[in-house]
């Protein structure tokens, strides 16, 4: 599963982190990091990860 | 047979409860009806970044997941009436539908000002139109006059001094923002409003509007006049059940919902979003209607399955539906994050961390226990006090 976040639209709410922390972190800075390649089993908690950004930046490609 | 399942209302929440019934396997007709000429899109950017930018409907527009290729949206076109017991809407350009499940999604609208004078120049925000008419009245040098000193009024304050307009914010609360967020809170973030030169005219309504076939300015209820060239009503909403009267439902304040989200006495109806009443175990049990962003998201998923258990397509989720409403507000290089209830904590409000003029996390008590926060940046202490309200017992 690929995963992309338009980082040019993230304000690093974080809200991602909560539904899929494999996938999604907010690091040191304050700044997101995701897992651009992640396991289709957490498949599920992405989607859930895109629906609740608050600027609706994820996207699942494939 | 074939079922149709009928989404009234083609928002965020209708998009949330397509997509989650098709998930949870409905193979049936999916229709949706929405007022607005517009596909989904997403809110909140409308009174922030997309009303300081150009207002486009691609900049704010949800994508739609291949699931929701298949449902027909009937859009543009409000719903008239509904005749629950027969399973039908008449739609305002006189159509029918029957369907054998309904989400009620509508929604809410903003509220007007009663106030007398001329209508044009004055403007709400609510959808992708009215930001996108107030956008073309904000500009350098305007002088806007913003009635209402809530979330969407302070944003729309924030967005038009950064488009260098000259801005007013006038309401009768003593401080801005103070339901849900307190006294001091508020007062804080006033200061930093008026660092950035808005002018806030408080503890006064505004009694008439002034000027011929425009808006030229306003009088206040203690005598005021000033100048505006362009009016923002952000004085709340209302909900959109007009179309439900009749039915013998409680429609008091949107419509009434039990924890599942089924409307109330009614199999095979459930509401979703801000416009539906629902208790949460969270907190009290007493049925409230929620306008934070994160609910109709929320409701929308446990409505699906609710709806579909009802028409014998799917099982009942038996566990306690306890969401914990988020919103965010943004505000200059503020951000601003509400994790829970604070409304509920509004008579025992503590400084959590940090200090009021700086980056601060606020906590809302009620009986002791924490039911809301709100953070002024620290990101790094979201997932601490987050994990502190999921884990709170409810009050009693």
């Amino acid at each position: 599963m690929k995963v992309v976040v338009d980082m040019d639209v993230c304000k690093d709410h974080g809200q991602c982190v909560f539904s899929a922390p494999e996938v999604f972190q907010i690091n040191e800075n304050g700044r997101l990091v995701y897992v651009a390649e992640s396991d289709e089993s957490l498949r599920d908690a992405v989607e859930e990860a895109a629906d609740v950004c608050p600027l609706q930046a994820i996207t699942i490609e494939d | 047979m074939s079922r149709r399942i009928l989404i009234a209302g083609a928002s965020m929440g209708g998009l949330r409860a397509a997509e989650r019934l098709r998930a949870s396997g409905f193979m049936g007709e999916i229709v949706a009806v929405g007022d607005e000429i517009h596909m989904p899109y997403n809110r909140p950017p409308l009174s922030k970044e997309a009303l300081a930018a150009e207002v486009t409907h691609e900049a704010v527009a949800f994508r739609l997941r291949p699931a929701v290729a298949d449902v027909t949206w009937r859009l543009g076109v409000p719903i008239a009436s509904a005749d629950l017991d027969a399973g039908a809407v008449r739609l305002a350009d006189g159509a029918e539908l029957a369907y054998d499940g309904l989400v009620v999604a509508t929604g809410m609208r903003p509220r007007r000002l009663p106030t007398p004078g001329p209508a044009r120049g004055r403007h709400v925000v609510r959808t992708l139109d009215d930001a996108r008419a107030l956008r073309g009245d904000l500009g350098p040098g305007a002088r806007v006059l913003v009635v209402g000193a809530g979330f969407i009024g302070c944003e729309v304050a924030a967005t038009a001094r950064l488009l260098g307009a000259d801005v007013t914010v006038v309401a009768p609360e003593a401080v801005p923002m103070r339901r849900p967020l307190g006294d001091d809170l508020g007062a804080a973030l006033q200061r930093r409003h008026e660092r950035h030169g808005v002018r806030f005219l408080l503890g006064r309504t505004v009694s008439a509007f002034l000027g011929a076939d425009r808006v030229a300015g306003a009088e206040l209820s203690d005598g005021t006049r000033l100048d505006a060239d362009v009016v923002v009503e952000a004085v709340g909403s209302a909900s959109n059940t007009e179309w439900l009267d009749g039915n013998g439902l409680d429609l008091s304040d949107g419509v009434l919902c039990d924890n599942a989200l089924r409307v109330e006495g009614r199999a095979g109806v459930v509401a979703v979003g801000d416009v539906a009443r629902f208790p949460n175990p969270r907190y009290d049990g007493v049925a409230r209607r929620v306008e934070h962003w994160s609910i109709p998201t929320d409701t929308a998923k446990r409505a699906a399955v609710t709806l579909l258990a009802d028409l014998a397509l799917g099982a009942a989720d038996p566990a306690p539906f306890a969401p914990l409403p988020t919103f965010w507000s943004d505000q200059y290089d503020l951000r601003i994050q509400s994790f829970g209830a604070p409304a509920l904590g509004a008579d025992d409000i503590r400084v959590l961390d940090g200090d009021l003029d700086g980056e601060v996390v606020v906590g809302y008590h009620d009986g002791g226990a924490l039911v809301g926060v709100v953070l002024i940046g620290l990101p790094s202490a979201v997932a601490r006090y987050r994990a502190e309200l999921m884990r709170a017992p409810a009050a009693a």
